[in-house]
C-alpha cells in the first residue's frame, strides 16, 4: 500500500530548548488506523501538531499526499482533519454554527445536508441549536470530532479521543471510526488505554522521549513480544517442584495449588505437549488449566521500562 | 486564495458581534450623547465658534474618530486574542489558510463593525449639533483607511497580547490621552507653541485633522499630510505583521 503520510527525520526542538521529538521516521499507509501509543510527554502531541501545521519542525520533513506539510500546506491541510487532545471549544456558539464554520475554514463550499448527517451520526443532532457551554464534557468532545469531519478529511488524527468519554460514546466513536476506514479514510490516534489501540488498530507505535521505539502491525507484534502463561490448577497441593520438571520454565504458586508455565508465543507447542507428559509421567493431576497471552500493555510497559 | 475561508471568518465574527452589538453600539452612544449635552450644548454655548464652526460641530469628527479608534483596536485585538486565549485557534492555524486570508476575515469583520459604529454616533450626533460634509468622499476614504489601520493595529495586540490585562492596555490607556491631546476637543493652535510642537508627534492628530477638515475645511495640519501619516501607519502595521507571520510569532511555536 502506498503510505500517505511520510514522516522523514522529523525532530522539534521547543523556544525553551526542550528537544521534544529526536529524529522520527514514520510511513503511515492509506486506509489503515494507526494507534500511537507513549507516556504522557512522549511527543505524540507535538508529532501529530507538526503534521497538522499547529507547530513548525525543526529538521526533518513531512509529506502528505506526496505534500509538504510547510511548503504546500494548502494541499496538505486540506486533506487533514484534527480532533485535538484539548477540549477547547468556542463557548458561546451554537453546535450546528461551529461546525459549519469548520467547514467553511477548510474552504469547502456550505453543505448543510452533510452537516447534517455528520451531527446525527454523533448524535448531537438534538443539540444543534445549543450553545457549547450547554453541552457536557463527552458531547464537547463529540462536538470536536464534528468539526473534523465537517470538511470531509481523508485522513484524520485523534488525540486522545476517548479521554473522559463513557462506554457508550466510545461504543459510538468505534462505530464512526469504523465507517470512515471503510470509506477509505486514514486513521491516526494517539491513546493511552492500551485495551483501545488493541481493539481496532491495524498497526501500534510506541512513543517515548521523542523517539519511535516499534512500529508493528498489531498481530505480528502481539505474537513476536507477546509471553504466553500456562496455568495449571493442581488436583492436589505440590510442596516443591520435581526435579525432573526442572527444564521447564515453570513456577508453583504460593499455596502451591497452581503451576505457571511461562513461553514465548512462537515457541508454543512443543514445549506444552512434552511438559503435560512429563507431568503425567510424575503422577501430577490438574484440575483445570487456563492460558493468557500478555497483553498490549504487559508488552508497552516493557518497553517503555527498558527505555528508561 | 481560500475565498470560503475568509468569508467563513469574517462572517463568524460578524455573528460574534451582533450578538454583544447592543452593548457595543450602545455604550458609545450613550457616551458620545454625553459629550455632546455637556461640551456641545452647556459648555460649547459658551464658547465661542472656532474659525465659524460651533464648538458642538467642531468636536463630532474627532467623537467619532475616538470612538473608531477604540472600536477598532478593541474589536481587532479581541477577535483574535480569543481564540487564541481559549485554543480554538488550533482550528484556524490548522486550516488551509494563508495568514493574510486569517487577516482579512478578523480584520475585515473588525474594521466593518467600527465603520458601523462611526456611522451611528455620526447619526447622533446630527441630532445634538449641525454637521455639514465638504467632501464626503474624502470623509468616507479617512473613515476606512483609520478602520481597516487601526483593526490591524488591534490584531498586532491580539497576538502579543498574553492576557487581558496587556490586551486592555492600550486601548485604555494609550488611546484615549492621545485622542484627547490630539485636537479632538480644540484647535492646537489654542495651545502655547511648545505644547503645539509636542502635539506634532502625536498620531492621532494628524486623524483628528484631516478628518475635520473633510467636514469643514478647517485643518490643523494640511489635509495630504493627514493622509500621509494615516498611510504610513498603516504601513508600519503590515510591516509589524509580516514579521509576526513570517516567524510565527506567538501563533506558531
Ligand atoms: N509549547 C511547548 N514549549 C515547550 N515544551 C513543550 C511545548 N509543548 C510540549 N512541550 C514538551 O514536549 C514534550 C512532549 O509533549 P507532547 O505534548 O508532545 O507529549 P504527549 O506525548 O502528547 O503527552 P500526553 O500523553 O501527556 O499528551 C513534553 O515534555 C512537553 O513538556
Ligand atoms: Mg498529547
Amino acid at each position: 500500500m502506498a503510505s500517505v503520510v511520510s514522516i522523514q527525520n522529523l525532530t522539534k526542538t521547543y523556544g525553551n530548548g526542550f528537544e521534544a521529538l529526536k529524529g522520527i521516521d514514520l510511513e503511515i499507509e492509506e486506509g489503515e488506523i494507526l494507534a500511537l501509543l507513549g507516556p504522557n510527554g512522549a511527543g505524540k502531541t507535538t508529532l501529530i501538531s507538526i503534521v497538522c501545521g499547529l507547530v513548525n519542525p525543526s529538521g526533518g520533513k513531512v509529506l502528505v499526499g506526496g505534500y509538504d506539510v510547510v511548503r504546500d500546506f494548502r494541499q496538505t491541510r486540506s486533506m487533514i482533519g484534527l480532533v485535538p487532545q484539548e477540549l477547547t471549544t468556542d463557548m458561546f456558539e451554537t453546535v450546528w454554527n461551529t461546525v459549519s464554520f469548520s467547514r467553511g475554514v477548510h474552504g469547502k463550499k456550505p453543505n448543510p445536508e452533510l452537516v447534517e448527517s455528520v451531527l446525527k451520526d454523533l448524535s448531537l443532532w438534538a443539540k444543534k441549536d445549543n450553545m457549547l457551554r450547554e453541552l457536557s464534557g463527552g458531547m464537547k468532545r463529540r462536538v470536536l470530532i464534528a468539526k473534523a469531519l465537517a470538511h470531509e478529511p481523508q485522513i484524520l488524527f485523534l488525540d486522545e479521543p476517548t479521554a473522559g468519554v463513557d462506554v457508550n460514546l466510545r461504543r459510538e466513536m468505534w462505530q464512526v471510526v469504523e465507517r470512515l476506514r471503510e470509506n477509505g479514510v486514514t486513521i491516526i490516534l494517539t491513546t493511552h488505554y492500551i485495551e483501545e489501540a488493541e481493539e481496532i488498530a491495524d498497526r501500534v507505535g510506541v512513543i517515548n522521549g521523542g523517539k519511535l521505539l516499534l512500529i508493528e502491525e498489531k498481530t505480528a507484534l502481539m505474537k513476536k513480544l507477546g509471553r504466553k502463561q500456562l496455568r495449571l490448577e493442581l488436583a492436589e497441593p505440590l510442596k516443591i517442584l520435581p526435579d525432573s520438571l526442572s527444564p521447564y520454565n515453570l513456577t508453583l504458586s504460593e499455596d502451591g495449588a497452581a503451576l505457571l508455565h511461562e513461553y514465548q508465543g512462537e515457541e508454543g507447542d512443543g514445549s506444552i505437549a512434552s511438559l503435560l507428559s512429563m507431568l503425567q509421567a510424575e503422577n501430577i493431576h490438574f484440575r483445570d488449566l487456563s492460558t493468557r497471552q500478555s497483553s498490549l500493555e504487559d508488552i508497552f510497559v516493557a518497553l517503555v521500562g527498558e527505555q528508561a | 486564495m481560500n475565498v470560503e475561508a475568509i468569508k467563513s471568518i469574517y462572517f463568524f465574527e460578524m455573528a460574534r458581534m451582533r450578538r454583544t452589538l447592543l452593548q457595543s453600539v450602545i455604550s458609545p452612544v450613550i457616551t458620545t450623547s454625553l459629550y455632546f449635552i455637556v461640551f456641545g450644548t452647556a459648555i460649547g454655548s459658551r464658547i465661542q465658534s472656532i474659525e465659524g464652526v460651533s464648538y458642538g460641530s467642531f468636536i463630532t469628527p474627532g467623537l467619532i474618530m475616538l470612538t473608531l479608534l477604540t472600536q477598532c483596536i478593541g474589536n481587532g485585538s479581541i477577535g483574535i486574542y480569543f481564540p487564541k486565549f481559549t485554543g480554538t485557534i488550533y482550528e484556524i492555524l490548522s486550516a488551509p489558510v494563508a495568514m493574510t486570508e486569517i487577516l482579512i476575515g478578523y480584520v475585515g469583520a473588525a474594521a466593518s463593525k467600527g465603520l458601523i459604529i462611526g456611522l451611528i454616533i455620526l447619526a447622533t450626533a446630527s441630532f445634538f449639533v449641525d454637521i455639514s460634509i465638504a467632501h464626503p468622499f474624502v470623509m468616507a476614504v479617512f473613515l476606512v483607511l483609520t478602520a481597516v489601520t487601526f483593526s490591524l493595529f488591534g490584531f498586532i495586540i491580539g497576538i502579543w497580547a498574553k492576557n487581558f490585562e496587556q490586551l486592555n492596555i492600550v486601548p485604555m490607556l494609550v488611546v484615549p490621552p492621545l485622542t484627547f491631546l490630539g485636537g479632538s476637543f480644540y484647535s492646537i493652535d489654542m495651545l502655547p507653541p511648545f505644547w503645539q510642537a509636542v502635539s506634532h508627534f502625536n498620531p492621532v492628530l494628524y486623524l483628528v485633522s484631516g478628518f475635520r477638515w473633510s467636514f469643514y475645511e478647517i485643518a490643523d495640519v494640511n489635509p495630504l499630510l493627514s493622509l500621509g501619516m494615516v498611510g504610513l501607519f498603516l504601513a508600519i502595521c503590515l510591516s509589524i505583521l509580516g514579521w509576526i507571520f513570517h516567524t510565527g510569532y506567538r501563533l506558531r511555536s
